[in-house]
């Protein structure tokens, strides 16, 4: 391309679609569940009489009835008003990593081979899927430089428990649980990191950033003691810098005896170019479905990889893969295990996926994921430092951002009372994602976090920095606009945000809805 | 960067990246990597497989892979227990196969309208199978549900300890017990081996002002109906503990809403509603509560509501009571909230939207009476045991084989050369119940698969 576009045309699918309820008519079938043959049926008997009354269903369940064409459309136009990655340039959602979701993947995770297998089948049956669970944790391992991996846990924040759980079981196998009750971690680390170990069962004491941004070295050594357990840290951190000094934080809390654990949420922006292992980690994590190019689903199936060294594999959960060199085969003898993190192997459809991935970028196409994502990024920020009432996290420290940063609106804010979260209300109206602000507490006032990963063309980065730029101008010459947006997108700004946190008035279901605001 | 235009790195075109690296003020790619140490550095080319130089053969190979698997589709399945084989409507693919829903994420509900109004519907419709009010957005799977919910009843209560039924599958009790830890104490009730039924005199005789909650599942993990929940409601409330009930949803066209027989939690599996198997990683759970602060303060969940817009007559969607979670308040959060399986709590709206009340009815009752039809059939073969518990049973049964001298996994790998699934060997899991398997039957079987089965089994067992 070369010039620069910005969609000003656009209009998302808006079809004002009724909730589905309210397209019910009464005796409209769907689809047919397929009955039982005349002589099952004779034979069976009455089998609801045999339940005692208390357990029978009084009444049909009160679900809508449509025909299937109305089914699929209802569908169809409420995913036409969702905004996925694959049709648009989704640099918004930093942290989040969004990648182009090959549909090549789609079609072998839908093949019978794959999605009609049982999890419990018999072991000679599962080989090829065992496989490609083995395959995948020896590359695993190898951009990790740990010893062992567990595909288990169904998201990154359940590997994150993972590892609390593993941190627990280290402590509790010495005798030292009860002493051993802190967790630290950092406040730019995903909130995760300390949300997870609080479930676990630890205190969480949590670093601020010194002057430049990083995690202040000199709180960490004084947090340090017997009662650590363990420090939970992301690197790069959630405002894009990559922490120079991630091994002295290794160093120091291992010299009280702690855990370090590598929360690698933002892996894409190190593939083959620095390894947790090396920095000394004993555990780390990658969000499977972020970093190696699988789809988010809205917010799942997921997957996170658990990575840990060799002394903690012995608390890894059940089952493990293994192979003897002829036959794959689920490993449930670990005596130490953790337990469970998941119903049976995890999400494989994420794995199949991630491994294909893997498989169509080798080692030199992990390596330039990460070359491209920071160039980008850079690129990218370069750009927007030139958009008036912008700033970002800890500008001008001198140190290169990695593969997002974290913006902030605070100026344009103080002059023009517009913030972050009009401006994303607006990005939408020009074909862009809803961007993503910060996780709370906002350290950095007006947040907006971006990140342009390798997906991403130089005509899309420019279209989105010109996007911005225009919007910025908007809300210096218009506000008014900015304000009430979105004005294109499938619905309208909410009128009465208070409603979703007022118990008399907030509506999870439909009969709630209709009980609490009467029907429209 | 290598020469080799990758087709998913638009700026690997060696042009565009020269053009970005001047634009940056940078000449070497290294350079961009200045902030990370050099002996923290990893050199060199790591030691992983290189890429296919096409779509085409990197397809072969997975494809060559996925080849060694037999499927449900090549075999014919009893194995249930924790996923289920059913139908899977076609419009249900289509519709988690959009772009627009399959590679969505986290956007706000203006965007992503239609995210949340699918999921929004998607809790409507459990919540009239359950009779709840409230539904949290999908869980990782039943299992993170039970745990989910043992922990709002501990929160609520400051109470530490939570009972469970004794059949409950193992796997959910690894997880459950898991995500308790350290603080809850989980303890297992006795069960009457006869029945399957909970022991309410085991029960009584463990609750206490200690018990936070009473979990246990209908149909449960060994397939029959814990006919006697509403009792076993009556004594948990009595020592003000929360009864938690899970469920199986395939059930409820047929099967009473636990609420009506005391449960104050809902939580269950959303697999059996569209989602294919895929070797267990089909599982998304949910959670369902009355509409009241007291329960809704407590979902770590996203939760989405229904509210209005500045346009007149329009519906907007937000997120309910943010506050509550870990996104908002870190540690402070109720526990804590990540990407879960949003994409297959859409599929399982799709999938109750399709089957309408009278479709959920058929699903239940269809399946009873294939399980009824198989039971009598299985009765008749010596050296057999059916029904090995005699209280009513869902989809799922036990067969216990201590009259034939086989053990199950003989007989399993007899059936795998017929091309068959045996039912799951529980003889380790439940040794009370001796060389028994539990045997699933859906709505997928017919009567010459189960006539199938049956001449099998009894050739297999001679």
């Amino acid at each position: 391309m070369g010039k620069v576009k910005v969609r000003k045309g656009f209009q998302q699918a808006r079809w004002n679609e009724p909730i589905i309820y309210e397209m019910s008519t009464p005796g409209q079938r769907a689809i047919y569940v397929p009955q039982p043959d005349e002589e099952i049926r004779v034979k069976a008997g009455d089998v609801l009489a045999d339940l005692p009354v208390g357990m029978r269903r009084k009444e049909l369940p009160n679900l809508p009835e449509l025909s299937q064409k109305h089914v699929l459309m209802h569908y169809l136009h409420l995913s036409q008003e969702t905004m996925g990655s694959n049709i648009c340039h989704d640099i918004s959602e930093g942290t989040c990593t969004m990648k182009y979701n090959p549909r090549i993947n789609e079609e072998l995770v839908s093949l019978p081979n794959f999605a009609e297998l049982h999890p419990c089948q018999d072991e000679d049956t599962v080989q090829g899927i065992m496989e490609i669970y083995y395959k995948f944790e020896q590359i695993i391992k190898e951009i990790s430089g740990m010893s062992r991996v567990t595909f288990q846990p169904g998201g990154g924040n359940a590997a994150v428990y993972t590892a609390a759980s593993t941190v627990r079981a280290y402590w509790e196998s010495k005798g030292e649980l009860d002493k051993r009750n802190e967790i630290i971690t950092t406040i730019f680390s995903h909130p995760c990191d300390a949300a997870a170990p609080h479930t676990a069962g630890f205190k969480v004491i949590t670093l601020y950033p010194d002057k430049n941004g990083f995690p202040d070295i000199e709180a960490l050594k004084a947090a340090v003691s017997e009662h650590t357990a363990a420090i939970f840290m992301t690197n790069p951190e959630d405002i894009g810098l990559f922490n120079p000094r991630v091994d002295e934080f290794v160093k120091i809390v291992h010299s009280v005896g702690g855990l370090c654990f590598y929360d690698q949420a933002n892996a894409n922006a190190f593939l083959g170019v620095a390894r947790a292992r090396d920095a000394g980690f004993d555990m780390c994590h990658f969000n499977v479905h972020k970093t190696f190019g699988t789809p988010h689903g809205g917010s799942g199936p997921a997957n996170g990889a658990f990575c840990c060294s060799e002394e903690l594999t012995k608390f890894l959960p059940v089952p493990t893969v293994e192979f003897d060199g002829a036959k794959y085969f689920l490993n449930y003898d670990r005596p130490e295990s953790i337990g469970k993190v998941r119903d049976f192997m995890g999400t494989a459809g994420v794995i199949v996926r991630a491994y294909a991935w893997t498989m169509m970028m080798g080692p030199e196409g992990l390596r330039d994921c990460a070359d491209a994502s920071i160039i980008n990024n850079n690129y990218m920020e370069k750009k927007m430092m030139e958009i008036p009432g912008l700033s970002s996290a800890f500008m001008g420290n001198g140190y290169r951002r990695q593969e997002q940063i974290r913006y902030s609106w605070e100026k344009l804010k103080r002059d023009t009372g517009i913030g972050t979260n009009e401006i994303n209300n607006r990005v939408v109206d020009y074909g862009l994602p809803h961007y993503w602000t910060s996780h709370h507490p906002w350290e950095i006032p007006e947040p907006m976090t971006l990140e342009p990963c390798e997906t991403y063309s130089k005509d899309d980065i420019d279209e989105y920095v010109e996007t911005i730029k225009i919007i910025a101008k908007e809300a210096y010459e218009q506000p008014e606009l900015v304000m009430a947006a979105p004005h294109k997108a499938a619905s309208h700004k909410r009128n009465d945000e208070e409603s979703l946190d007022d118990p008399e008035k907030w509506a999870l279901t439909w009969k709630v809805y209709l009980r609490k605001h009467g029907k429209k | 960067m290598s020469k080799y235009v990758n087709p998913y790195i638009p700026n690997s075109v060696p042009d565009e990246k020269e053009k970005m690296l001047q634009e940056i003020g940078i000449t070497s790619v290294e350079d961009v990597f200045r902030e990370i140490p050099e002996h923290l550095r990893f050199r060199g080319q790591m030691n992983i497989p290189p890429a296919f130089a096409s779509e085409y053969e990197m397809r072969r190979h997975v494809e060559g892979l996925l080849a060694k698997n037999k499927s449900c589709k090549d075999y014919l399945n009893f194995l249930g227990a924790g996923t289920w084989q059913h139908y899977v409507p076609a419009v249900v693919d289509t519709i988690i196969s959009r772009d627009e829903f399959l590679t969505a994420y986290v956007g706000d509900a203006y965007g992503d309208h239609g995210k949340f109004q699918a999921l929004f519907e998607t809790s409507s419709m459990i919540a009239e199978l359950v009779g709840m009010e409230a539904v949290s957005t999908p869980t990782y799977d039943w299992a993170n549900a039970i745990a989910i919910s043992c922990r709002m009843a501990v929160r609520m209560s400051g109470r530490k300890q939570v009972l469970v039924a004794g059949t409950i599958s193992p796997g959910r009790l690894a997880v459950v017990k898991n995500y308790c830890k350290p603080e809850i104490k989980v303890e297992l009730l006795k069960y009457d081996t006869e029945t399957g039924l909970i022991d309410l005199k085991d029960l009584e005789s463990k609750i206490s002002s200690e018990t936070a909650a009473v979990y246990f599942e209908n149909p449960s993990y060994l397939g029959f109906i814990e006919t006697e929940g509403m009792k076993v409601s009556e004594i948990a409330h009595k020592s003000g503990a929360e009864v938690i009930v899970g469920v199986d949803p395939s059930s409820l066209g047929v099967l009473a809403p636990p609420s009506e027989y005391g449960a104050d939690i809902v939580c269950g599996e959303y697999q059996p509603f569209g989602i294919h198997m895929q070797w267990g990683g089909g599982l998304s759970g949910f959670i369902a509560t009355r509409d009241d602060k007291k329960y809704v303060a407590e979902y770590p969940s996203l939760l989405f509501g229904l509210t209005t817009t500045t346009e007149e007559g329009e519906y907007g969607f937000g997120e309910v009571y943010y506050e509550r979670t870990s996104y908002a308040s870190r540690e402070k959060g109720k526990d804590f909230i990540g990407t879960t399986t949003a994409l297959y709590g859409i599929a399982a709206g799709v999938y109750m939207a399709l089957l309408g009340p009278q479709g959920m009815k058929d699903l239940g009752e269809g399946i009873m009476q294939r399980v009824q039809y198989t039971m009598g059939l299985l009765s008749e073969i010596k050296g057999l045991k059916v029904p090995v518990i005699k209280s009513p049973s869902f989809k799922e049964f036990l067969v216990n084989f201590d009259g034939t001298g086989k053990t199950v996994a003989q007989i399993n790998k007899a059936l795998l050369d017929k091309k068959i699934f045996g039912g799951k060997d529980l003889s380790k899991e439940f040794p009370e119940y001796g060389n028994s398997a539990l045997y699933c039957i859906t709505e997928i079987h017919t009567k010459a698969d189960l006539k199938t089965l049956a001449l099998a089994l009894e050739e297999v067992t001679k």
